[in-house]
């Protein structure tokens, strides 16, 4: 057997980082914490790099490494959404972390690991190479939230999303191992191929995908495997839930794209009864417990659990339209907790963390701009358009609408009206109450500039989705 | 006059005017500077739309075609017909009368107030104007913000509750045109209105998609049992924010249901007319008797807006029941134009009468800062200028013969005699009822004994406001005494709805 040479440059964006990783972590070793400006821009300028590496590389793509990896335009167009959204987390969290003598190498060095992980997650198209950069990814998680030491809140969440996390992993591992019993494959085209082709055990294939199914929701958060979500949220520092909540969720969805759609594409009709469960459930609890929430970490945590059952929806539709509106609903929805997280750190200071939905009291005659700001945001959330956020949900119901699912939609479009009403409060909180104190920004100039052209793209976005949906809808044709 | 894209001008000149006008924070002069000259160029360019209109053909006119989101085919697709125009032209001159009523009585944060309304002009001409389900979607719903906000920011007391009710309400209702519009992109393959009135449905189909139609636009209109927002609202709502309210975020109700249920779905509206009439029925007699019993002025004229607006929906569904009537088989009988027209002119003079109403409201409130008709009475003896003017709108809400009110009402009336004998006696109660409620209400707070010092003291109108009502009583007048100009625009567009909704689509 010859041995074949794996073109090596499909996985140079993740070569690079990882020199960058080790870099880093070198930098961080001999200085310590004295240089941590240097290690900042170290950093930025990995994930600019690879950034840049993935867009240069795009275009050309296919299989490599004995089909364990993968460069397609999915993976192109995630990869530089995961590089996007970090350096834009890392730039919202430098004054936050300062503030709380959190800013240390060890954040940076785990950011970066962890986003190598989504960028092997992304190219993924193995069960193993798949396990490989989730775990890499889960493992630095954990680690982040849970490093504010001295925080009984935030070693509570960690402990908490460690436990429940391996236990999703497990799960997931033991869905792969059936499914490799029964096809005897690993790779996500053989096991493809093995399904089209063979006559298989359904009973046992069946079995396989509910475990994956578990796993792949509880990564997501989808009710009923959302319980660690909103703790996590909300005990871990603000900075590090804006690292948890945006980019995961774009490597979570390619978890589930390259499964379920790609390996399990045969099975639709097992699966979507699955997916449609966790869709419905997660839209209709993620919106009703969001309306209790005083904490405005807390609301997000279930706002967000709420956005992928919505997310669920295009993917269960099963059509291609239906898939590229998920992923307009992964980009936006990155995008708008971006910036909601983000509205949170700039308002926090030393001493003062604005979580509370009562902490942005009168922010409209405080901080006019960055009310409005805040405004576009919720609306987005909530689906009102002309903002992105109503193009996201728009998608996913029309995919939902034509695969005749109507009962589906419905749901779907009345618990969006419930979910309005907290997104509201947000907003009546900002301008309808007056401020008791008036109290400065402490963020930098340049983070203030990048959060405001964050939430201008969202309404951008909105008023001419038209290129990214013309994007998304190639990338699945 | 083809290639000017005089619409989406129109759409964009508020819009972008409002926009700017949230950077001049402090400056309250020049942004109400900027704001009138804003809104009255709008409505100048509104004119042009008359002028330029062919009352011949039922096709749609100043159309804007172009490819927005090629993914689901949803385009920026504009035009306007015999419908749409009038209330375009009523919105500009709300907007108009709205800034220079907000002129003194706002002070806080005045750049935002003007800013809010001008985006609401906007919005609402592309509501008009859209002719892509989608877009006219987007316009339906973004309307809501900056109406949220109004209510929220400069309303009353209970803002906050009056605020997210609205919201919450219309929203819930919209999210169900939102399915129903999927699901005839579906049947139809593309988001084009005028697609969705050719495509042909089944009756089951068409009941579905008829209910959330009427979810949807019978909130905004609204028709009892869903119209508990709209005294919430009204009372709370600073004066601008009613006038818009009453003028014309209730007519997108009724233009919902003349675009979208009437010719979509005419068989279900057909099978269900009956609901729609009874619920008409019910808002002009029952919710009259309710605005009997107010004692806040705004809520009144609240309750005695619901009454109006059902003699709108009253008109456009007795038609079925005229059709049925007629012995006349083929071809479209007066009966059914007389309806038609008569609830677009109900829906148009309503607009302004509500709009002077919750002026004079507004004028009254500015003095004495309560609403309640108790704290009033003989106002006219200190205001006698004033009094002349708010009882001839009060008049004019009863349906004085003269004025426009008067007109739609005895043109739905009389249809509704050629439907059903009861409909046009339950119908003609709100002759009674309606002068009953607004005489009173007029007895109490202009005639009698001057009630108290406060009264005693009351300044007269200033030229602004003389000049804001003057201008409307002209309108009210005009169109009362010679409706043809209004009516000649319609009446293409009135025979092409009756051809397509007697044509059943099974």
């Amino acid at each position: 057997m010859a041995f074949e040479v794996p073109n090596m440059l499909f996985a140079l964006p993740e070569m690079l980082l990882l020199a960058m990783c080790c870099i880093v972590l070198l930098v961080v070793a001999f200085t310590g914490n004295r240089q941590i400006n240097l290690v900042h821009a170290l950093s930025q300028l990995s994930l600019l790099v690879t950034f840049l590496t993935v867009f240069w590389m795009m275009g050309e793509g296919g299989l490599t490494f004995s089909e364990t990896y993968i460069k397609d335009p999915l993976s192109d167009i995630l990869k530089l959404a995961i590089c996007l959204v970090n350096m834009l987390v890392l730039s919202y969290s430098y004054s936050y972390l300062q503030a709380r003598n959190l800013l240390q190498g060890e954040f940076y060095v785990l950011a970066l690991f962890a986003t190598l992980g989504m960028l092997v997650m992304v190219s993924a198209h193995h069960f193993l190479t798949l396990y490989l950069g989730l775990e890499l990814m889960s493992l630095c998680l954990y680690a982040m939230v849970a490093m504010q030491r001295d925080s009984f809140a935030a070693t509570e969440a960690g402990m908490k999303y460690f436990i429940l996390g391996a236990l999703a992993s497990g799960m997931l591992l033991y869905g792969m191992s059936i499914i490799y019993g029964v096809t005897g494959e690993l790779g996500i085209q053989a096991i493809a191929a093995a399904l089209d082709t063979e006559e298989l055990n359904q009973t046992v294939l069946s079995l396989g995908i509910v475990f994956l199914v578990i796993g792949i929701g509880f990564k997501f958060g989808a009710v009923p495997f959302h319980m660690w979500l909103p703790d996590v949220y909300q005990g871990a520092p603000t900075a590090i839930t804006l690292f948890v909540a945006s980019a995961p969720k774009i490597a979570a969805f390619a978890l589930l794209i390259r499964i379920l759609t790609e390996g399990m594409g045969d099975m639709l009709s097992v699966w979507r009864d699955m997916l449609i469960m966790l869709a419905v459930l997660s839209i209709i609890l993620g919106n009703l417990l969001a309306i209790a929430q005083s904490n405005l970490k807390r609301m997000l945590a279930y706002s967000t659990i709420s956005h992928v059952g919505f997310l669920l929806l295009g993917v269960l539709a099963g059509t291609q339209a239906g898939y590229a509106a998920a992923l307009f609903y992964t980009l936006v929805y990155a995008l708008m907790t971006l910036g909601s997280f983000g509205m949170i750190l700039l308002l926090s200071r030393e001493g003062f963390e604005a979580e509370e939905i009562e902490d942005f009291k009168g922010l409209g005659q405080r901080h006019p701009w960055h009310a409005l700001m805040m405004l576009l945001l919720m609306f987005s959330m909530a689906g009102i358009p002309p903002l992105a956020g109503f193009y996201a949900k728009l998608g996913v119901i029309k995919s939902v609408v034509d695969v005749n699912l109507l009962a589906v939609a419905i749901v779907a479009v009345v618990m969006s009206v419930i979910g309005a009403y907290y997104y509201l409060r947000v907003v009546k909180v900002m301008f309808f109450d007056t401020a008791t104190e008036k109290p400065h920004i402490a963020a930098t100039t340049s983070m203030q500039y990048l959060l405001s052209g964050n939430v201008l793209a969202v309404l951008l976005l909105g008023l001419f989705p038209g290129s990214l949906f013309a994007l998304c809808a190639r990338i699945f044709s | 006059m083809m290639d000017f894209p005089l619409l989406s001008i129109l759409i964009l000149l508020p819009i972008i005017g409002g926009g700017l006008l949230l950077f001049c924070k402090q400056n309250h002069v020049l942004a109400r500077q900027l704001a009138l000259v804003i809104s009255v160029a709008t409505m100048l360019l509104s004119f042009l739309l008359y002028i330029g209109f062919d009352t011949t053909s039922h096709q749609m006119q100043f159309v804007e075609r172009l490819s927005w989101i090629a993914t689901f085919n949803i385009e920026y697709y504009l035009g306007i017909d015999g419908f749409s125009m009038p209330l375009m032209i009523l919105t500009t001159i709300s907007t108009v009368l709205v800034v220079i009523a907000g002129w003194q009585v706002i002070q806080d944060r005045a750049a935002q107030y003007m800013a809010a309304f001008l985006i609401m002009e906007g919005l609402m001409l592309g509501v008009f104007a859209a002719l892509d389900a989608i877009l006219f979607y987007l316009f339906f719903e973004a309307m809501l913000i900056p109406l949220f906000l109004v209510i929220g920011i400069w309303g009353g007391p209970n803002r906050v509750y009056a605020t997210i009710k609205f919201f919450l309400y219309t929203f819930f209702g919209s999210v169900f045109l939102l399915i129903a519009l999927l699901y005839l992109q579906f049947q139809a393959g593309s988001f084009s209105i005028l697609d969705f009135h050719a495509v042909s449905l089944t009756l089951t189909q068409q009941i579905w998609i008829f209910l959330a139609f009427l979810i949807a636009f019978a909130v905004k209109i609204p028709m009892w049992p869903v119209h508990t927002w709209l005294p919430d609202a009204h009372v709370e709502a600073p004066t601008g924010g009613s006038v818009i309210l009453a003028a014309i975020t209730l007519k997108i109700g009724g233009y919902g249901l003349l675009r979208f249920a009437l010719p979509i779905t005419p068989d279900a509206s057909m099978t269900l007319d009956w609901l729609v009439i009874g619920l008409s029925l019910i808002a002009i007699v029952y919710i009259g008797f309710v605005a009997l019993a107010q004692s806040d002025l705004k809520k009144l004229i609240a309750y005695s807006s619901i009454a109006h607006m059902g003699f709108v929906t009253l008109g456009l569904f007795i038609i079925f029941r005229i059709t049925a009537n007629e012995a006349i088989t083929i071809g479209i009988g007066n009966g059914q134009v007389l309806a038609i027209e008569g609830a677009m002119v109900q829906m148009i003079s309503h607009g302004f009468i509500a709009a002077a109403m919750f002026l004079s409201v507004g004028v009254l409130y500015d003095r004495m800062h309560t609403r309640e008709i108790s704290a009033y009475g003989g106002v006219a003896n200190s205001m006698p200028k004033f009094t002349a003017l708010a009882v001839f709108f009060a008049m004019a809400n009863a349906g004085l013969p003269g004025t426009s009110g008067f007109v739609g009402e005895f043109m739905v009336i009389l249809a509704a005699f050629q439907a059903n004998f009861w409909y046009a006696f339950l119908a003609a109660t709100t002759l009674i009822l309606g002068a009953a409620y607004t005489l009173w209400m007029v007895k109490r707070v202009f005639f009698g004994e001057i009630a108290n010092d406060q009264v005693a003291k009351l300044q007269d109108i200033n030229s602004r406001e003389m000049l804001l009502l003057a201008s409307l009583a002209v309108i009210v007048l005009v169109i009362g005494i010679w409706p043809d100009p209004l009516l000649n625009v319609m009446h293409a567009s009135v025979d092409n709805l009756l051809l397509q909704i007697t044509q059943s689509k099974l």
